[in-house]
């Protein structure tokens, strides 16, 4: 009798603690498929969030938006202001068993300066990056960089032997005919390593062993599945039917009906993403508006009232279920630089907003296009043509015209368009991010590329500049402030709203939202079955 | 001398002894009247969308935002009665559903006449002159058959878009539409009237035309056309019901309709993005008028082709 | 004969010259390969210096020749999007597209040849009515709504059925199919039968139409004089010459299919050569939309020789020529 209960107690212990060896296989659906696995093409987060898994950065950022040691344990500047160190997690290897060196940690960043690595916008400050020992990097900024490592959270690190041996010593060149190794298979530090990859099917990946953050993270998830599932409504019946465990880009209007199916758990927060209205307040006329010889953009007073006319309440309660925070101001609250006092936002005014533009000398108002995306921000076609509806209350007859992401783009860089919405997310979570590409007078020193506006103003620039040297933290915050001034009393961009994201998920998953609408599977820890 | 007694008039005859085999077809057919009569009906709707419709959604300024998914048979905040719910932009889904019909009916009756009068002479002229002029089409046929509806309305967008200056773009997103449904329609009919002039034309009543020395426009024009006339209007009316079911699909895959003017597929394009979510009106309304709409032309062309067909009878 | 084969060929040349012709002047004009390839923040020099790399600063009838000339070679370039060779891509994903036109086809011609034969012979019964109105209402709506509503039923509500993907698949050879798995054939029902029913219903109203014609005319006349068994009648003349035409258009459709899968392979997430043509749409990557236009022109092309050679082994009067 006592050694059946001994027996028995020892098997029920044995089975304990050999609970976390059970295989345990996470469905991950999401909208779309990143193209290619190479980590350092692309400058998007759809990739970066994949890509996570199996590689890595030096530095992390945690769901309160705070950064984080990952394969740096610390960093600091140097004693020259214009030299970054970092020193480096020692133990850790690759998924073909080679250790991280310093080595590889300077290919990688060369590497993602190269001419067709699209992330290179993110090193743009760096100027020369050393391996002083094995465990050592240093990085030179041109200028003194406060904010640089911010700039290395989505800057994965690769293997130089391994890129090098397989051909991937930089990413895809365009005239070449070969496939770049990188493009398909993938050799990182991550908590993850790659077992197959289907584009547009499945990703396959299970857990590495061999992660130096064994005993640190959860890991409990020992086989991951990427499932990108395009059609929005093909995407929630897979959640319904039990066929996907976890899910992101689920639309707003489907929160309300996973929310009450007692299998399921919809986790909700803000983004750190910013929508928000473009106008063209530089050219001289407008190529699809009514009025001819002049731009009825650049008068302030018709800008205050685009911004008064739109129901950002309504938009929320009703185009985005409730599902967005209203803004005044283009940057989310996660960013440094932000305040509640600018992104208040007007009730909406429809006498007042008619009267501007009778005093601006647009009495019956006029015709305009606004063009949108309509596969990229969480209902943006129904934004547009909700805002399109608000304008024609006022008098400004607005029509709509929606297509690809890719599209827009565009004629965004081109700064062929009239009136835009878009949205812009801050992976550094700082203002400056917001300004070298939305704010600089466009093709001025590689800055603005994406500021269709035509706003160009000198001692806007100049701070701007400034600001990427500026290594006095009370004098950067000053200069920050004293150009959202002027961004906002300008109002060439019309901020609407902070997206809120979802995470939607079977029960025993229970994942916090990341503003970056990132996952990291390694700290998942999985409720009881 | 005249008779003085004017001769009885012939008694009335229903068109159940009608001499003509399509009306005696149609009194003979419960269901084709039923088609027919839903078909006048949407035409009316058609034609009286305004004064049927208490609200113009077309018009973006007349939304009420607020009133965004209002389920049906209730009151908006200014007053508003939404007989069959309010959508996602606040917009009347009964008054959307009648100017989508609108729009849906003009896409689609524009599209088969652009058909028919591309594909119409072309057929006549190949069947009957024959030789280059006839290989050539044929194989521009088979050039224009690669191109399934999407991927021309994607090379029209992509060509409207380099050409056409940007402010007038968005007007001709309706033209583009059309173009595309009837560039890839017309060879239907361009092989079927070839195919019936190559037979036509060897039969004695033409070539009894031809000896009299009438003009090859004549000939075709007004004897060999004629004798077409049935299958054409067969192969219309599942056209006209083809192309407003494509416009929906057009849609969904990006290249619709503007969504400030919905036609009746782009309601059902937006409605299908609440399929899960509750807002069943959204997506049921639009699609069974949509359905009715094809349906009763479907059922009246299949219908046509049987009654028409001699050898059936 | 020979004559014309060969004048046959060179028209399908000429005909896949001209669709060439068009993928590649018309998307020149849709996006700018210069920021696809080099992002958004990319520098106006960096984006000149791309251009010359790739040759776009030429004079276009110069690009044109060389896009044909590499194409001719099997180079179709690298997808700006996928940085992959684009031949390797679609080749990749074509058994996935293959596979489900097929099983439409084929779901589509036994069905639609079932269905007509039954309402042929039945046609004033209700069932034979509920089916042609049946069929009727599936082609008055987008095929997009009758995919989301088969698995809103099928797979929500019933879990009978997945509602995306191929399930699992073995490589067979260079061959990746869904054909020798259980869980790959339960994944491509509800796909099959959305992409299969406008076939389905064509040839339903097909075989009927020529069934009741034939069983019109006149050797059907003689023949039940002769005292032959109702089911011989049907089935062995009416049938067999029913067949034909029926067996033709199914051949020719399936080139439709194979281009109309672009819908159906977006509502399942069934990663075929649909999914990438409205992908690479969607992303503006030229090379692979010009690759998809010239290949859907090669499989008709070769589609339609192929009929045309057929009538002519089985038409005698067409050899004469």
């Amino acid at each position: 009798m006592l050694l059946k209960m001994l027996f028995s107690s020892l098997l029920a212990a044995g089975l304990l603690t050999s609970g976390a060896a059970q295989a345990e296989t996470v469905r991950w659906a999401r909208a779309s498929d990143p193209t290619t696995l190479d980590p350092h093409s692309f400058n998007t987060g759809t990739n970066f969030v994949l890509l996570h898994q199996m590689y890595e950065t030096l530095v992390g950022r945690d769901v309160k938006g705070k950064l984080v040691p990952m394969l740096a344990t610390s960093w600091k500047m140097t004693a020259d202001p214009t030299v970054w160190e970092f020193k480096l997690r020692p133990g850790v290897k690759f998924h073909d068993g080679a250790a991280l060196t310093a080595k590889d940690v300077a290919f990688s960043l060369q590497r993602a300066k190269g001419p067709t690595a699209q992330v290179k916008s993110l090193l743009a400050s760096m100027v020369e990056v050393k391996a002083v020992d094995d465990l050592t990097v240093h990085v030179k900024t041109n200028g003194p960089n406060l904010i640089f490592p911010d700039n290395l959270t989505n800057l994965f690190i690769m293997s130089e032997a391994w890129a090098k041996s397989k051909g991937a010593e930089t990413t895809q060149d365009p005239a070449s005919s070969t496939e770049n190794f990188a493009t398909r298979n993938a050799n990182g530090t991550g908590p993850y390593q790659l077992v197959s990859r289907e584009q547009d099917a499945r990703t396959v990946m299970k857990l590495n062993p061999a992660y130096w953050g064994k005993g640190q993270a959860p890991l409990q998830i020992t086989e991951l599945i990427y499932l990108p599932i395009k059609s929005p409504a093909t995407r929630v019946a897979a959640l319904l039917s039990g066929e996907v465990d976890f899910a992101q880009d689920i639309p707003a209007q489907d929160v309300a009906r996973l929310k009450q199916d007692q299998r399921l758990r919809i986790n909700e927060g803000p983004e750190n993403r910013s929508i928000f209205l473009g106008l063209n307040v530089g050219g001289k006329e407008l190529k699809t508006s009514s009025v001819k010889g002049k731009n009825p953009l650049a008068d302030a007073r018709v800008r205050e009232a685009i911004h008064l006319a739109i129901d950002r309440d309504a938009i929320k309660r009703s185009v985005m279920r409730g599902l967005s925070i209203p803004s005044g101001m283009i940057a989310p609250s996660f960013v440094n630089g932000y305040s509640k006092a600018m992104a208040a936002y007007p009730k909406v005014d429809v006498a007042k907003a008619k009267q501007l533009l009778a005093d601006a000398g647009y009495p019956n108002g006029f015709d305009l296009t606004l063009h949108t995306s309509n596969d990229r921000y969480v209902n943006d076609e129904a934004i547009s043509t909700a805002i399109a509806g608000f304008l024609s209350r006022v008098g400004i007859k607005t029509s709509v015209v929606a297509r690809p992401i890719a599209q827009q783009s565009v004629a965004i860089n081109n700064a062929d368009i009239d009136f835009y919405l878009y949205g812009w997310g801050v992976p550094t979570y700082d203002s400056a991010y917001i300004f070298d590409f939305l704010v600089h007078t466009r093709g001025k020193d590689g800055r603005g590329p994406t500021n269709a506006t035509g706003f160009s103003n000198a001692a806007v620039d100049s701070d701007i500049v400034a600001l990427a040297s500026e290594s006095d933290k009370t004098k950067r915050d000053q200069i920050t402030k004293r150009i959202w001034d002027v961004v906002q009393k300008e109002r060439f961009y019309i901020p609407l709203h902070d997206q809120v994201i979802h995470f939607a998920s079977i029960k025993r998953i229970d994942v916090p939202v990341h503003p970056d609408n990132a996952v990291l599977f390694k700290d998942v820890k999985l409720g009881a079955k | 001398m005249s008779d003085v007694i004017p001769s009885p008039a012939p008694p009335r005859r229903g068109w159940r002894q009608s001499d003509s085999p399509v009306k005696r077809a149609f009194a003979r057919s419960r269901t084709v009247q039923v088609a027919s009569a839903v078909l006048l009906l949407i035409v009316l709707a058609t034609l009286f969308a305004p004064l049927l419709a208490w609200q113009n959604p077309f018009d973006s300024g007349a939304l009420e935002l607020n009133d965004a998914f209002l389920p049906p048979w209730s009151e908006g905040i200014n007053g508003a009665f939404y007989a069959l719910g309010a959508d996602d932009q606040g917009r009347d889904v009964a008054s959307a559903i009648l100017y989508g019909l609108r729009m849906s009916v003009l896409v689609g009756v524009s599209a088969v006449l652009l058909s028919l009068c591309i594909g119409i002479p072309l057929g006549l002229v190949a069947g009957y002159a024959g030789g280059w002029f006839d290989t050539l089409l044929m194989r521009v046929a088979d050039v224009q058959l690669t191109f399934p509806v999407i991927l021309v309305a994607m090379l029209i967008l992509g060509i409207v878009r380099g050409v056409v200056p940007e402010g007038v773009r968005e007007q001709v997103a309706v033209l583009v539409i059309i173009l595309a449904i009837a560039l890839s329609d017309w060879v239907q009919y361009a092989r079927t009237v070839r195919g019936a002039v190559m037979v036509e034309k060897q039969k004695d009543y033409v070539l009894a035309a031809q000896l009299i020395g009438r003009s090859r426009t004549a000939i075709l024009g007004r004897h060999i056309l004629p004798n077409l006339l049935a299958p054409i209007l067969v192969i219309a009316a599942i056209s006209f019901a083809h192309a407003i079911v494509a416009e929906s699909t057009l849609s969904y895959l990006g290249v619709g309709l503007p969504p400030t003017q919905p036609s009746l597929g782009t309601l059902i394009r937006i409605g299908q993005s609440f399929l899960f979510s509750g807002e069943w009106w959204i997506l049921l309304f639009p699609s069974l008028v949509l359905l009715a709409l094809a349906l009763s032309v479907n059922l009246v062309g299949d219908w046509l082709r049987d009654a028409l067909n001699p050898k059936l009878q | 004969m020979l004559a014309y084969l060969l004048r046959r060929l060179g028209q399908s040349a000429l005909v896949l010259l001209a669709v060439s012709l068009i993928a590649f002047m018309v998307f020149r004009h849709i996006g700018d390969p210069t920021i696809s390839l080099l992002g958004e923040d990319a520098t106006l020099e960096e984006r000149a210096a791309l251009n010359t790399e790739l040759g776009f600063d030429k004079p276009v009838p110069l690009q044109y020749l060389n896009y044909v000339g590499k194409v001719v070679q099997g180079d179709l370039g690298i997808s700006y999007r996928l940085k992959r060779p684009v031949s390797e891509v679609i080749a990749e994903r074509l058994p996935a597209t293959l596979e489900l036109a097929l099983m439409a086809s084929l779901g589509a011609l036994v069905i639609g040849v079932v269905l007509g034969v039954y309402t042929a012979l039945r046609s004033e019964g209700w069932l034979s009515r509920a089916v042609m109105t049946g069929s009727l209402v599936g082609v008055s709506l987008p095929t997009f709504l009758i995919g989301i509503g088969l698995i809103y039923l099928f797979a929500v509500e019933l879990r009978w059925l997945p509602s995306f993907g191929r399930g699992t698949t073995v490589k067979v050879g260079g061959w990746e199919t869904g054909l020798l798995t259980a869980s790959g054939w339960s994944a491509i029902i509800l796909p099959a039968i959305t992409l299969g029913f406008y076939n389905m219903t064509l040839i339903m109203r097909l075989v009927r139409a020529e069934m009741l014609e034939v069983l019109r005319s006149d050797y059907i006349r003689f023949g039940r004089a002769r005292g032959l068994r109702e089911k011989d009648l049907y089935f062995g003349h009416a049938l067999r010459n029913t067949l034909i035409p029926v067996i033709t258009i199914a051949g020719l459709q399936i080139g439709t299919l194979i281009a109309f899968s672009i819908v159906t392979e977006t509502v399942f997430q069934w990663p075929g050569v649909g999914l990438l043509f409205i992908s690479s749409i969607q992303g503006v990557d030229v090379p692979l939309i010009a690759a998809y236009l010239m290949f859907i022109a090669l499989l008709y092309v070769v589609i339609n020789l192929l009929v045309d050679f057929l009538y002519l082994a089985v038409d005698p009067r067409l050899r004469r020529r």
